[in-house]
């Protein structure tokens, strides 16, 4: 099969002479409503800004003076750094009950059905508080035998900080619902993926590690995008347990001590967009990553990275589809 | 008896030099021997009471119109399938239990880890290919032997890159399964049975999900391979591969095995009526 580019009666044209006689010229048809909405849009944009730049309520003024705040930007690192630990700890915590919902262990099955049913069907803001309580509802962890002796105590107040209360309350939340996520990825990975993995002689939790969590994650990256800027926004409700230091209950803070509630909402805002726009960064690099050798992947170059259209044009480079070599064993 | 881990390890070095010639032992068990295999799902009997020997180095067909019970009679041979009744032994070892009942009368069932390693000496590939989409070609052949025989990534490269050769898609090495022709999927498939370096390989429907084109590229893989001396149970609808490939034809209907013999005797000089009737519609 010869290519374009091998044939000179077909090669590009340098200028004016086009390759393809007859190429069709074609008109767009007309399209109102684009122009129509065009004008609606840009009217609209332009009372907002009249009304923001324009209405004293917002004082932009005190917003400029507090968006790099000591404390705001205190809070935008402790809540950041929450968000990031409990989401971690709740994909560890969902991925576990995910594969237990699997296991042909029906004991495995029955814990992690109860731990979805109680933390995803109690509020969230119910568990931070529980979370707060901890060390005072459980003074002393010990081990030992129940009503028998004791080896080993330590007392969770040292231990459990309100930070670490927070993210484990958050974590365990979380969980609950990535469990779930987790799960349906789980099941979107094709049956004969695990039989040909269990024909090579591979165990189950080889096949989990290797063939299935890696394909699921395709699945799952983007619904754990959602959920983690959904995490971003559930970390102001960290001042349940109570923890003081993140976003929210510092610009809360200065603006009770200003009496001025929406310049410090604004910063506030301003502040959870830009760490969701830092956020969705990661989760393309993460979609990239995981959706390697599906032909969705998006943008990049290389061999591994081209589109469905790509592919034929690769087989067909390749030549190793004998094109007249019939088989000798058919008759 | 029972087996030591040893019995099972996947160390078949002393089999390999004398499996390039059909000379059965006549001592030895076969290979590949069903006995009164029988798989109910409910009140549905895909297999009836199957009977089957593979010796060493034979090519076995497996014919037949669709849903007749082939492919589950193949998946029971590397226990996808648990029969019902019956037993499967390869090279005179039980597959799936141990050797003895109980003194109850019940059958002890392997551990999974002793079922894997079972599996392990038997290579199949499948009709859908199944490779896995997110390794490269070289991945999915090396995947196995690094993982499950423990080899070093060096050795198990060198070993992939050669086979992937064997199969002629040596440049293709790194290339996605999406990135390849179903007739370079399916051949990148045996390479990673042939990767384990199994005792037989199972072939289901290898070429029913290929264009018309593409079939010859893996059935002439499938001839060399059957010239090497590699045991073989395939299930097909290529009835020329079978009359050219195979040392024993086996036709199944309705889940029992009405026939079975030599090309000539099967394919050429059909008995029963319903083998006449399915030649007739394939041929």
């Amino acid at each position: 099969m010869s290519t374009a580019s091998s044939d000179p009666a077909l090669a590009p044209a340098r200028r004016g002479a086009d390759p393809i006689p007859g190429r069709i010229r074609a008109k767009r048809s007309p399209r109102p409503g684009t122009w129509i909405s065009a004008v609606i849009v840009v009217l609209l944009v332009l009372a907002l800004a009249n009304f923001l730049v324009t209405n004293p309520v917002f004082d932009w003024p005190t917003v400029a003076e507090y968006i790099l705040d000591v404390k705001v930007v205190q809070g935008v690192g402790w809540t950041l750094l929450i968000t990031v630990l409990a989401m971690i700890l709740g994909t560890v915590i969902a991925l576990t009950a995910a594969i237990m919902r699997r296991s042909e262990n029906p004991v495995l099955r029955g814990v992690s059905w109860a731990y979805i049913f109680v933390f995803r069907g109690t509020p969230v803001y119910t568990q931070l508080v529980f979370w707060g309580l901890f060390t005072v509802i459980v003074p002393k962890i010990a081990l030992g035998i129940p009503f028998g002796p004791e080896w080993f105590s330590f007392s969770t107040r040292d231990y459990f900080p309100a930070f670490w209360a927070a993210v484990v309350g958050l974590a365990l939340n979380e969980g609950a619902y990535l469990a779930e996520i987790i799960r349906s990825g789980l099941n979107s990975v094709d049956k004969g993926q695990s039989e040909a993995s269990k024909a090579l002689g591979m165990g189950n939790g080889q096949i989990l590690r290797r063939i299935i969590i890696p394909q699921a994650m395709r699945v799952i990256v983007p619904p754990l995008g959602n959920e983690t800027i959904g995490m971003l926004k559930t970390t102001s409700l960290v001042l349940a347990v109570p923890f003081t230091l993140d976003l929210t209950f510092a610009t809360n803070a200065i603006a009770n001590k200003l009496y001025a509630p929406i310049p410090l909402l604004i910063v506030a805002a301003l502040w959870y967009l830009a760490i969701t726009s830092v956020l969705m960064v990661g989760q393309y690099y993460l979609e990239r990553y995981f959706g390697r050798g599906f032909d969705d992947r998006p943008g990049g170059a290389g061999p591994a990275k081209r589109g469905r259209r790509a592919r034929q044009a690769a087989v067909n480079r390749s030549a190793t589809t004998p094109k007249n070599s019939l088989p000798e064993v058919e008759q | 008896m029972s087996q030591s881990p040893q019995d099972e390890t996947v160390d078949r070095t002393a089999d390999r030099s004398s499996s390039g010639t059909n000379t059965h032992r006549a001592d030895a068990p076969a290979l590949i021997e069903l006995q009164g295999v029988h798989k109910a799902f409910g009140d549905l009997h895909v297999l009836k009471d199957c009977d089957l020997t593979v010796e060493a180095g034979e090519v076995a067909v497996l014919i037949g119109p669709s849903g007749s019970g082939k492919s589950t009679l193949l998946r029971c041979i590397n226990q996808l399938e648990e029969p019902t009744a019956g037993r499967v032994r390869i090279a005179g070892v039980t597959q799936g239990y141990e050797e003895e009942p109980l003194p109850d009368g019940r059958w002890q069932k392997l551990s999974p880890k002793r079922i894997a390693r079972q599996r392990a000496r038997i290579g199949m590939v499948f009709q859908r290919f199944d490779l896995f989409p997110h390794m490269t070609a070289l991945q999915n052949v090396m995947e196995a032997p690094v993982h499950v025989l423990g080899r070093s990534k060096e050795q198990a490269r060198e070993e992939a890159l050669a086979l992937l050769q064997r199969v002629g898609l040596g440049d293709r090495a790194e290339h996605y399964p999406s990135e390849l022709s179903g007739g370079q999927q399916q051949r990148v498939a045996i390479a990673r049975a042939l990767a384990m370096e199994p005792e037989l390989m199972l072939f289901d429907e290898p070429t029913s999900a290929l264009d018309p084109e593409l079939v010859a590229e893996v059935l002439t893989v499938l001839k060399e391979l059957a010239e090497g001396g590699m045991t073989m149970v395939v299930v097909t609808h290529e009835m020329g591969f079978a009359r050219e490939v195979a040392d024993k034809v086996v036709f199944m209907d309705d889940g029992q095995i009405l026939e079975q013999g030599t090309p000539d005797q099967v394919i050429d000089h059909p008995t029963s009526e319903r083998l006449q009737g399915f030649l007739a519609s394939v041929l």
